[in-house]
């Protein structure tokens, strides 16, 4: 039942005939307790409202055959940057959509609007300023995207490495984002972040000889973190090491087209 | 950072939970269960729920979390230890097939609800 990546994630939500609510008070049990209190079982998720949503979510993917990404990092790691550099090589050979998430601005959308492919900004300005991208909200952006010509649809979540990792928005695959400037200690200091994803980018490799950041001492961690985790070493600014990534991302949208992932 | 959301949702569940016979009774406490790994800090997260319930049903309900430490088993050699430094690796056999067992729960356990007869009592004002 639990999984490094899926911990807990759909305990209850497997196949639920009912509906999103399949918990309603089905069977209250209420136990009396000797502190003159009654005690009301009730053993539900908090973030149950979150998953029923990312299970539609994920599940109108499916139909659609489309290959979900959510990417995640801390502010200023280069999330965009590598998706327009990407997303210049991806198209037009795969059809890719973008849905970008920050508290306020529109500067990531207007960045990704010259790749051609359709870019969904969201401003959780209007969702009380949230420090993560919530399944509804994903939802909702859904609307203004053509999902029947889309092959890939990559989530650029807000930059945050803490609470973007407990939300699931249906996506199949989390990566993130570390660029060297950031330090080797990150990955230590927010585990659930790195236990979390499927892929990690070191990014702005480029700047690695005007700094003294120990790679390997960085990848020594990411390693002891989340053991067997891919990691692409790259800078999204000089091109260098894109190539794999984007072979592991074109791989991962093949095998969903397959039916397969 | 946000505890206030997860509060919320907490207070939702908690409103839901209360049968429909019990309409009008006071929630005294909630029992949560949390991980250590889960991004939510215990303390933020009773004075988020302190806010969030104020007139309502869960008003002045003591929100008792239990912490839940991280355990792991190992895929290979089977063995389970607790997790209390940023390293999944097997101290055992060095395998990172690690398969975690517990330290991401956020979840509601129970509700306590004040009974009628010691409800009418428990306040001698």
């Amino acid at each position: 039942m639990l999984t490094p990546d899926k911990t807990l994630r759909h305990r209850h939500h497997q196949e639920g005939p009912q509906g999103p609510h399949p918990h309603k008070r089905h069977e209250t049990a209420v136990e009396r307790r000797p502190s003159g209190t009654r005690e009301i079982k009730v053993v539900r998720r908090v973030l149950d409202a979150n998953d029923t949503m990312a299970a539609r979510n994920r599940e109108l993917f499916a139909a659609k055959k489309i290959f979900v990404l959510n990417m995640m990092s801390s502010p200023g790691s280069g999330k965009t940057t590598i998706l327009e550099k990407s997303l210049a090589q991806l198209m037009p050979g795969l059809r890719c959509a973008v849905i970008v998430g920050d508290i306020c601005t529109t500067q990531d959308a207007d960045r990704l609007a010259a790749s051609a492919a359709p870019v969904v900004q969201i401003n959780t300005d209007e969702f009380g300023g949230d420090c993560h991208l919530a399944a509804h909200v994903i939802e909702k952006a859904l609307g203004g995207i053509d999902l029947d010509a889309v092959d890939l649809l990559i989530v650029e979540n807000i930059g945050n490495l803490v609470c973007p990792a407990e939300f699931d928005i249906g996506e199949d695959k989390r990566v993130v984002v570390l660029s060297v400037t950031e330090g080797e200690d990150k990955p230590a200091k927010y585990p659930l972040m790195f236990r979390a994803c499927d892929a990690l980018l070191l990014n702005k490799i480029d700047l690695l000889p005007y700094l003294d950041y120990d790679t390997a001492l960085a990848l020594r961690s990411i390693d002891q973190i989340h053991p067997g985790m891919p990691v692409f070493q790259l800078s999204a600014k000089s091109g260098e090491g894109l190539e794999p990534w984007l072979a592991w991302l074109r791989e991962q949208v093949e095998s969903k087209k397959g039916g397969g992932a | 950072m946000h505890e206030m959301g997860i509060a919320m949702e907490i207070l939702d569940i908690v409103q839901d939970s209360i049968p429909a016979d019990m309409a009008g009774v006071r929630v005294r406490r909630v029992n949560l269960k949390v991980g250590r790994l889960s991004a939510v800090v215990p303390d933020s997260l009773r004075f988020c729920f302190q806010v969030a319930a104020d007139k309502t049903a869960a008003a002045g309900a003591e929100l008792a979390i239990e912490e839940i430490d991280v355990t792991a088993r190992c895929g290979d050699c089977l063995h389970e230890w607790t997790i209390d430094t940023p390293d999944f690796v097997c101290p055992a056999c060095n395998s990172g097939r690690t398969e975690m067992l517990s330290g991401r729960e956020l979840e509601i356990v129970s509700i306590e609800i004040a009974d009628e007869e010691d409800g009418t009592h428990a306040d001698p004002r």
